[in-house]
């Protein structure tokens, strides 16, 4: 196992976690579009809170597939056949938020609410099939020599996927509220405080219950004892920061220990995985590893440096138009709101 | 069905619902981008009204264009996982280069350029507008270099089993990318030209009443949008023109048959303008032919005999063999989709060209003659349908014309299809898509159509203008 791969499979995680952390709100407000707006100047408001940002923050989930592509085609590969109709209903989930905001933006007053529950619909969809992928993939799935996937529909969904589809939903979900009561301000940053205190509890319960899951159903712990354990306590850690800053009114500190829940939890799959990249469940001489998953040095190389070149640029360009969008969203007057 | 056939038709559904939006954004965004220009330089209100309102139209586009490219990322690993397998290694720096680069840039600053026309001067709002502009023109240079590679493959080892990248410059520095990039994107642009030329059209018939200032700036529209219409046409044309001299020596078969060429000609090649080709029989009816215009249009002078696919086929065979696999190959393309796919973009983008060049001559301060004239304002409205007909006409060429291959000479389509999705999952993910883009495309063009009823003057709002509050602490 070379540097260069070791590096591309962390690169990986970083990408995976700037996903999260970023986009990962934008499908929690989503979700609370129908769910904690009273009306629709609430409604307009919360749009308005991430309208400027969500469309960079899926780029990180496009720079992680195409880098997946080009660091790894042969996860890539195995991974996205194998999951195809997994894949195939994030992919309708994605398309269906993407439109909303445009297509919301230009509907008459009394046709938005389709586009807010489209909205709702496929930013419940992507993470808690994205959680399903994650979680039946680190359990072990069929798949051959030749990582071709060939599973049946209790491989995909099983009550470990579920509990992790759900647990991750419940997270950006969180997230998303961090991120209102943040950017926001009027009845509906209280509400969303409020919400986040409520839920919380919720999210522990399905902490445990992921946690006891992990320990039974994969390998992690015996494979990766001490990392598997870190990542847990992180996960759980910061879950009571995030809470705790909630109820002290730390909007700022809320928001950045929800994201960091979603990042321990894409470092715990990482960790666990490592080696390997794909786990079989036929035999362990079918596991997909680093090394044999692989590009080439030199390919692999050329990306080094591009992203060397590129991603200090991107944090730079992508943290200035956060500051320029800095200022909190108030609610709209009614009339306003649309045309 | 089978897999193959199943995973084709996917591929192109979605790739070519896909196209209708790049270029259309593409092209756009540079308009909205030089009429945003001209209104930071001359200062007239009239240039931010119309920037403002198209780019409503060119936001609208994107949109759909967004949400149906996150597809094409996915559907290599899901549809075609051996081909990413096989091409990973070099195809997949360009993809994450694409999102690296150009993705970062075009949502970041896409963002930015919506939502801030009362945040920040009208300096660093240009700016905004012209990094969108960068960052769509980029993506496309990223897509065309895994295309051109498909297409031509340059700089690789075939290396455990697997094609593997030896000399990343090589990609960049293909001959067919650089006529291929410069096809595509000059078309683009020339897409947002006819985009707002024709829709200006569109306004100006079926409003009776416009208010004089209304009326001018379709009128300034009309005129921007004609003049990087005739700019491009002349590019595009010469691109073409120059890539199809390109074809003939290095992929004939698909040159041969955008000409309805089986038998390969004589000295004096005579140029078939309409044919329908007898695949069976490999004979071309009901041809009108003009001589020697196919030496012409293939090396720029009278003489010289242009292969046809008979002895292409013939070739092929020999380099490659009658069976890659096992299985049976013969090396011709659709020819009847090719000959009559070229005729079109070619047809379409003559037309481009001429009606730019008279538009303009009509629409000059001393004529109006378009303005008063139902006729030719209806002309250039239907203009507006064009490039969407051209553009998908140019990719069926490019890919279809590579039959058999997913890349040129090194992997067959049948090779690259992915073993173990199953018939049923194909079905499924094809209806689905289809009724989902059926839906998009309704859904856009008549949030479109209903946008269009107003007017650059309207005080157009749409819940997004500037609603902070002033006196609450800022979030970061």
């Amino acid at each position: 196992m070379s540097f260069l791969q070791i590096l591309w499979f962390i690169l990986l995680g970083v990408l995976f976690s700037g996903f999260f952390f970023l986009d990962g709100f934008d499908y929690g407000i989503g979700m609370a579009v129908p769910t904690l707006a009273h009306n629709e100047a609430e409604r307009s408001q919360l749009i308005e809170s991430f309208g400027p940002v969500w469309d960079a923050n899926e780029v990180w989930l496009i720079t992680a597939g195409g880098a997946m592509f080009a660091s790894y085609p042969n996860w890539y590969a195995a991974l996205f056949s194998g999951y195809y109709l997994i894949f195939f209903i994030i992919l309708i989930g994605l398309i269906i938020r993407g439109v909303c905001f445009e297509f919301r933006a230009h509907s008459p007053l009394e046709k938005k609410h389709i586009w807010e529950n489209t909205l709702a619909g496929g930013s419940f969809i992507v993470p808690f099939f994205f959680g399903i992928v994650f979680i039946s993939m680190i359990k072990g799935m069929p798949f051959d020599a030749q990582a071709n996937m060939n599973a049946h529909f209790f491989d995909y969904i099983n009550w470990f996927s579920l509990v992790g589809g759900i647990a991750l939903t419940l997270l950006c979900y969180l997230h998303g509220l961090n991120y209102i009561a943040l950017k926001t301000v009027g009845p509906i940053q209280k509400r969303a405080q409020q919400y986040a205190d409520k839920l919380y509890y919720v999210l522990y319960a399905g902490e445990v219950i992921f946690a006891l899951l992990l320990l039974f159903q994969t390998d992690f712990l015996r494979v990766h004892p001490v990392a598997t354990i870190l990542c847990l306590v992180l996960i759980v850690g910061f879950s009571v920061c995030a809470h705790l800053s909630v109820r002290s009114d730390k909007e700022g500190l809320a928001f950045i220990m929800s994201g960091l829940t979603m990042v321990a939890l894409v470092v715990l799959i990482f960790a666990g995985l490592f080696p390997r990249v794909l786990i079989s469940s036929l035999s362990p001489k079918y596991d997909l590893m680093i090394t044999g998953a692989s590009s080439s040095p030199y390919t692999l190389t050329v990306m080094t440096i591009a992203t060397c070149i590129l991603l200090p640029f991107i944090l730079a360009y992508t943290i200035w138009a956060y500051w320029i969008f800095r200022k909190r969203v108030a609610m709209p007057r009614v009339s306003a709101a649309s045309k | 069905m089978s897999i193959v056939s199943l995973a084709r038709f996917q591929f192109a559904m979605t790739t070519v619902f896909h196209f209708f939006f790049v270029p259309f954004s593409i092209g756009t965004a540079f308009v909205v981008a030089i009429m945003e220009s001209i209104y930071v330089r001359t200062k007239d209100e009239d240039y931010k009204k119309m920037t403002m309102f198209w780019g409503n139209v060119f936001l609208l586009s994107f949109a759909v264009g967004v949400v149906t490219g996150i597809i094409q990322e996915f559907q290599f690993g899901m549809n075609w996982s051996d081909y990413s397998r096989f091409m990973g290694d070099i195809f997949g720096a360009p993809l994450a280069f694409e999102a690296l680069l150009s993705f970062f840039i075009e949502s970041t600053f896409i963002g930015l350029w919506h939502f801030t026309w009362t945040k920040v001067g009208k300096g660093l709002h240009l700016f905004f507008n012209w990094m969108v502009v960068f960052g769509s023109m980029t993506s496309a240079l990223w897509i065309l270099t895994a295309n051109s590679f498909m297409q031509h493959p340059t700089g690789y080892v075939i290396r455990h089993g697997r094609a593997e990248m030896a000399d990343f410059w090589a990609l960049l520095g293909n001959p067919q990318l650089h006529y291929e990039y410069g096809h595509v994107v000059l078309n683009a642009l020339l897409m947002g030209g006819v985009i707002f030329a024709g829709l200006s059209a569109f306004q100006l018939l079926k409003k009776r009443s416009l208010s004089d200032q209304n009326r001018n700036i379709y009128k300034k529209t009309m005129r921007i949008g004609l003049w990087v219409m005739l700019i491009f046409s002349v590019c595009g044309i010469y691109l073409g023109d120059k890539q199809m001299i390109y074809l003939v020596n290095e992929q004939p078969m698909k040159f041969a048959a955008t000409e309805d060429l089986y038998k390969t000609t004589g000295d004096k090649a005579p140029w078939t303008v309409i044919g329908f080709a007898d695949t069976k029989n490999h004979q071309v009816k009901a041809r009108i032919d003009i001589p020697d215009m196919l030496s012409i249009l293939s090396y720029h002078k009278t003489t010289g005999a242009v292969k046809g696919m008979d002895e292409v086929n013939q070739e092929l065979v020999h380099k490659y063999g009658a069976k890659i696999d096992g299985n049976k190959v013969d090396y011709y393309v659709p020819v009847n989709t090719l000959f009559w796919s070229f005729r079109f973009m070619a047809g379409f983008g003559t037309l481009i060209f001429l009606v730019a060049l008279i538009g303009l001559f009509m629409t000059r301060k001393s004529s109006q003659y378009m303005y008063k004239h139902k006729w030719t304002l209806w002309v250039m409205a239907l203009m507006t349908f064009t490039p969407f007909i051209a553009n998908t006409c140019g990719w069926l060429i490019t890919e279809l014309g590579r039959a058999p291959w997913t890349v040129y000479g090194m992997y067959t389509i049948a090779q690259s299809v992915s073993p173990n999705v199953s018939v049923a999952s194909l079905l499924i993910s094809n209806i689905v898509y289809f009724c989902l883009f059926l839906t998009l495309a309704i859904v856009l063009i008549a949030l479109i159509v209903r946008f269009l009823r107003n007017n650059p003057t309207d005080d157009i709002d749409y819940g997004y203008s500037a609603k902070v509050d002033p006196f609450a602490k800022e979030a970061f």
